[in-house]
């Protein structure tokens, strides 16, 4: 049978489990909401590396180093990894490959990566290409700042609804079989693209990608929004957050009771990230550190977890392109 | 609205959506910036002001207190950047502590403490100016502009 619904979802046949995750994190991250979730808080954003893009892949290398190693499997064991980060030609994520020395496919959807990643990654389970798959991201404040934006040591202002890009990394080991949180669904989104340009508001950007994706995955799956305890999207901030309740509110259905942003479960309002976290290892940090052992604990039962990305350059905003966005969701359920 | 209709270059869509974010976009808090601008904006010009009388009762003339102040605040400026001071200063004061000379101090400064990695040629000396780089242009341009109308006057 074939295993595609409606239009653009998919569920899979022999769910693959999520059986472990890990995640690293940088220090303002770790005095953040989820601070004593993380595996590791590194003391600085140099983690002991020499310059920000190291210290990513560092960080990369630790969280899928210690994500393997909670299965009890090898790193020898994992039959593929899907990475992706937010540096220009993956940098980060390749260089972390050199030293685990694992057959590697470099994944880009921005900030959806992780969403992209496991979608992928349950595809080549459920297909029997192979047994045990790593899926992992990462994201670095400075790195993604100096790449996006400016320096990071200009007096700049940044304006109320812009986020701040997670230092942090997260990987999940996927496995065939097993006990655990399962990936039961995924829908794969299309490119929305509202016409914003400014770059401090990405979140709300990336909204109607959101939206369209969450709507199109009750529609393709024939799930209501109750279906799950709770929806989280990946970073959309505050305002990107109240954007989808009423663009889904706009379709006639209620999701204002059981979704939430991981943007906005990273840092405290104290700690002045304005309208919420951004980046690959917002959604990352939060599957990996808060979200997974929730349900292996089986706190959480049901959720649908959607990835968002936004999808420009710094050469075509610049240009002044609009920013095309992009929301992958996956259903994990135990 | 519908959602199905968020497609590429939908315009009925995106003026909707538009004005959907208008409504939940956060306002920026503007007395606030305003009283950080000016009490900071004002303190930085109050140093400059007390080492240009310290230099005025060095009996220096006017013309060469005025240098040496200038020479003092793009250190300072350079200085608390390199501290990592100013860019928490400027996330509160704005334009305030942009605006100063202390302002273009720091906006050279951050980008060849940021490039550094990438050598002194391709990294610092190919990005020292990539802040400040426009307002030279646009303001040597500017007083050419000026210059020129001055001379027709005249």
């Amino acid at each position: 049978m074939n295993k595609k619904r409606g239009q653009q979802s998919i569920i899979f046949k022999v769910p693959p489990t999520l059986s472990a995750a890990a995640a690293i994190a940088g220090p303002k991250e770790g005095e953040g909401l989820l601070g004593n979730y993380f595996d590791k808080v590194m003391e600085d954003n140099l983690g002991g590396q020499d310059s920000w893009e190291k210290c990513e892949s560092y960080m990369m290398e630790v969280a899928i180093t210690a994500a393997v190693k909670k299965t009890g499997l090898l790193m020898m064991d994992i039959d593929f990894i899907l990475a992706g980060d937010l540096l220009n030609q993956l940098i980060a994520t390749n260089f972390a490959m050199r030293s685990l020395e694992r057959p590697f496919l470099g994944l880009y959807g921005a900030c959806s990566t992780m969403a992209e990643s496991m979608i992928i990654g349950a595809m080549m389970l459920d297909g029997g290409f192979a047994t045990n798959i790593v899926a992992a991201v990462s994201s670095h404040h400075d790195a993604a700042e100096r790449q996006y934006r400016f320096p990071t040591e200009l007096g700049a202002q940044r304006p109320l609804g812009a986020q701040w890009t997670v230092t942090a990394s997260g990987a999940v080991v996927m496995t065939q079989g097993n006990n655990g949180p399962k990936v039961t669904a995924a829908t794969i989104g299309k490119i929305v693209d509202p016409g914003m340009k400014d770059t401090n508001a990405m979140g709300p950007a990336m909204a109607p990608a959101a939206a369209n994706t969450m709507w199109q995955h009750f529609q393709d799956t024939g799930r209501s929004p109750d279906y799950y305890d709770m929806i989280y999207t990946g970073d959309l901030g505050s305002v990107g957050k109240e954007l989808v309740i009423r663009l889904i509110k706009d379709k006639g259905s209620d999701v204002s009771s059981n979704y939430e942003d991981c943007g906005c479960m990273i840092y405290r309002e104290s700690q002045d990230a304005h309208a919420g976290a951004s980046g690959c290892a917002s959604s990352a940090a939060a599957l990996c550190a808060y979200l997974y052992p929730q349900l292996a604990a089986g706190y959480l039962k049901k959720i649908l977890f959607i990835g968002t990305g936004s999808l420009h350059s710094p050469t075509s905003y610049q240009q002044k392109e609009s920013i095309p966005c992009v929301a992958h969701a996956v259903a994990i359920e135990i | 609205m519908s959602l199905n209709d968020s497609g590429y270059k939908n315009q009925q869509f995106n003026q909707r959506y538009q004005k959907m974010y208008e409504q939940v976009k956060p306002k920026p808090p503007l007395v606030q910036n305003l009283v950080g601008a000016f009490v900071v904006g004002g303190l930085i010009c109050t140093v400059g002001q007390v080492f240009q009388n310290y230099f005025l009762a060095m009996n220096l003339s006017v013309k060469s207190a005025s240098a040496m102040t200038t020479a003092v605040m793009i250190f300072l400026g350079a200085l608390f950047t390199g501290l990592g001071v100013y860019d928490e200063l400027g996330r509160r004061a704005g334009a305030g502590s942009t605006v100063p000379i202390t302002g273009f101090a720091n906006s050279i400064v951050a980008p060849a403490m940021e490039f550094k990695r990438e050598g002194y040629v391709l990294g610092v000396g190919a990005k020292l100016f990539v802040i400040a780089g426009p307002v030279i242009v646009y303001g040597l341009l500017t007083s050419v502009v000026t210059g020129f109308i001055y001379w027709l006057i005249h």
